[in-house]
């Protein structure tokens, strides 16, 4: 795929245009989604005249590159859980459909004043709620490395179209490792900024403490220029910090030589797949060949992070859900005899299995005579996993890990078996409990040609950093192989 | 902890859900295997453990949030009820409160 740096330039300097780019991403979304079902929504004809509004301001400005829009003609892909103006948002639910927000999320906003095209939503475990997209109400996305496997969730769509070449980044979002953990079975990159980062404005709310809005992308570099445009303080977000964004561009190629990355052995003993354990060693010893010095750290409340995750995931998603009730929007139950039961007619009808377990268990934990002993305890824990991180980052600049305990899996393998299924998440979950930011990069192949992902975390506010550790990493490292639906 | 498909039934009706009798054989073992799950944590003392309530890091949590009271434009009437499933005269129409 090309880079953003390569279609800027061509588009500025008029070697190609931002309607031919768009209409090549157009054509291969819709030639490929037979096969991987990656796109909810494929807006030809917005895209395209989008795309001839970014022609023409291009026209009127110097062919330099530099002065141009930053992202100037470069087509993107959406999540179908941020709202786009125009645009579908279904979140992967029957209880939204073909619901039309009636404005833009505010990275949308960001998105098309930097000049980038929207082309479409992509699909997604509904509500966000799953790690391999068999949760979405419209069918699964295919991981295009082989589709008999899943493509990883909840960013499913976003992550199988950025591997296959459709378009050169996609926008997902992150509560559990939804951005990361797609990316690593899909062998792309994908990142996770700090908790306040990126403003979720006009994200479909699933766990308010911990969702965060990421890039995938094919190159870091890409990643790099699309969180350059996204992130920063939103009036519209409290969340969102006050905290300068760096040049992360300028930080890719800094010399790695004396960063301190920290390994947990015990991260990768039990539940790790051997091949998996193997290719995130060999990353070790490249990164040491790179100048990085590698030092022990222990998370002993990493064990823990699941049970956590799904205490606090849950009681925030029962809550957010609510506002899911057939009346202002969306899909509601025919010809119930009085409110309550539409309410609930409405919502047994519109929300699939995953989204009414976690709705359920949440409202179980939160509920009287239970807060206590699960939500409260889950908080404590949640401190102590806090703490685990600032100690390891005593001892060294990002912690290492793989970022999916196995590569891509079949369909159907997990889906009867729920805590199995959460178990996918177990080296994901400590960033979003803790707000620091993550990055997954491919760092290899399986014996079956499946994309295998590495994680490195870091300190509030060190995106600049992960984003050159993965940089200087991919160069060195890239993956050997490509996809077998590929545009 | 054990959970029955009476809890469950119960659950669901907080929950504003109504679930077959089918979903609650089947989410009964489900949710029971996963609270027993999270009961884990039990094994971890945290009785002299402050709770990590929200998300928020030092840095959000000092984000100037408050901003002048004043009158900024919004969504209106047309527009708010544009998706609505069943309005009428400028509202939202819901089935009787009082069943």
């Amino acid at each position: 795929m090309t880079s953003i740096a390569s279609l800027r330039e061509d588009i500025a300097s008029g070697e190609t245009t931002a309607r031919a780019t768009a209409s090549a991403a157009l054509d291969a979304a819709e030639k490929l989604n037979d096969a991987l079902n990656a796109f909810l929504q494929i807006d030809r004809e917005g895209a395209l005249k989008r795309a001839d509004e970014v022609d023409a301001k291009i026209k009127l400005q110097p062919k330099d590159t530099a002065s141009a829009m930053a992202l100037g003609g470069i087509p993107i892909a959406i999540k179908d859980n941020i709202c786009v103006r125009g645009m579908q948002t279904s979140c992967g639910s029957r209880i939204l459909g073909s619901y039309q927000p009636p404005y833009n999320a505010t990275v949308i906003e960001r998105l098309l004043e930097a000049g980038s095209i929207v082309i479409g939503k992509t699909n997604c475990d509904e509500f966000a709620m799953g790690s391999s997209n068999e949760n979405s109400a419209f069918g699964s996305v295919k991981n295009p490395w082989d589709t008999a496997r899943v493509p990883g969730g909840s960013s499913g769509g976003s992550a199988a179209a950025v591997a296959a070449g459709i378009v050169p980044v996609a926008l997902g979002s992150d509560t559990g490792g939804s951005v990361r953990q797609p990316a690593s079975l899909c062998g792309v990159i994908g990142i996770k900024p700090t908790y306040g980062r990126v403003s979720r404005y006009g994200l479909v709310a699933f766990g308010s403490s911990l969702d965060q809005i990421g890039v995938l992308a094919d190159q870091t570099a890409d990643a790099a220029a699309v969180l350059q445009v996204i992130a920063g303080r939103d009036v519209h977000d409290a969340t969102t910090a006050d905290v300068p964004v760096p040049d992360y561009a300028a930080s890719l190629n800094q010399d790695i030589a004396g960063v301190r990355l920290g390994v947990s052995r015990a991260l990768l003993g039990e539940g790790l797949n051997d091949e998996v354990r193997e290719a995130v060693e060999k990353a070790i010893a490249a990164y040491q060949e790179l100048g990085a010095e590698i030092v022990d750290v222990d998370l002993p409340h990493a064990k823990y992070a699941i049970a956590v995750y799904y205490i606090i995931a849950t009681a925030e998603a029962s809550s957010n859900l609510a506002r899911f009730d057939g009346v202002r929007y969306g899909f509601r139950a025919e010809d119930a005899p009085a409110l309550r039961d539409m309410y609930r007619r409405t919502r047994d009808e519109g929300f699939g299995p995953e989204v009414k377990r976690r709705v359920m268990l949440g409202t179980y934990v939160l509920s009287a005579g239970y807060y206590d002993a699960y939500y409260l305890k889950a908080q404590k824990v949640r401190a102590l996993m806090r703490q685990d991180f600032a100690r390891a980052f005593e001892k060294c600049d990002a912690v290492l890990t793989p970022t999916a305990p196995t590569p891509a899996f079949l369909f159907g393998e997990k889906v009867d078996d729920p805590l199995a299924m959460y178990l996918n998440d177990i080296y994901t979950v400590t960033a979003n409990l803790s707000g620091v930011p993550g990055i997954s990069v491919p760092c290899g192949l399986s014996s079956d040609s499946l994309p295998v992902g590495l994680q490195l975390l870091g300190p509030y506010w060190s995106e600049a950093r992960l984003l050159n550790l993965a940089h200087v990493y991919q160069k060195s490292h890239p993956l050997t192989g490509r996809p077998r639906v590929h545009a | 902890m054990p959970i029955s498909e009476a809890d469950i039934e119960k659950i669901a009706l907080l929950a504003h859900l109504e679930i077959t009798e089918e979903e609650r054989r089947v989410f009964a073992p489900q949710i029971a295997e996963i609270v027993t799950y999270v009961e884990q944590l039990n094994e971890i003392d945290t009785s002299a453990i402050e709770p990590a309530l929200g998300g928020l890091i030092v840095e959000g949590e000092g984000a100037e949030t408050s901003r002048p009271d004043e009158v900024q434009p919004s969504l209106g009437q047309a527009l708010a009820l544009d998706q609505a499933p069943d309005p009428a005269a400028g509202h939202f129409r819901v089935p009787k409160v009082l069943g």
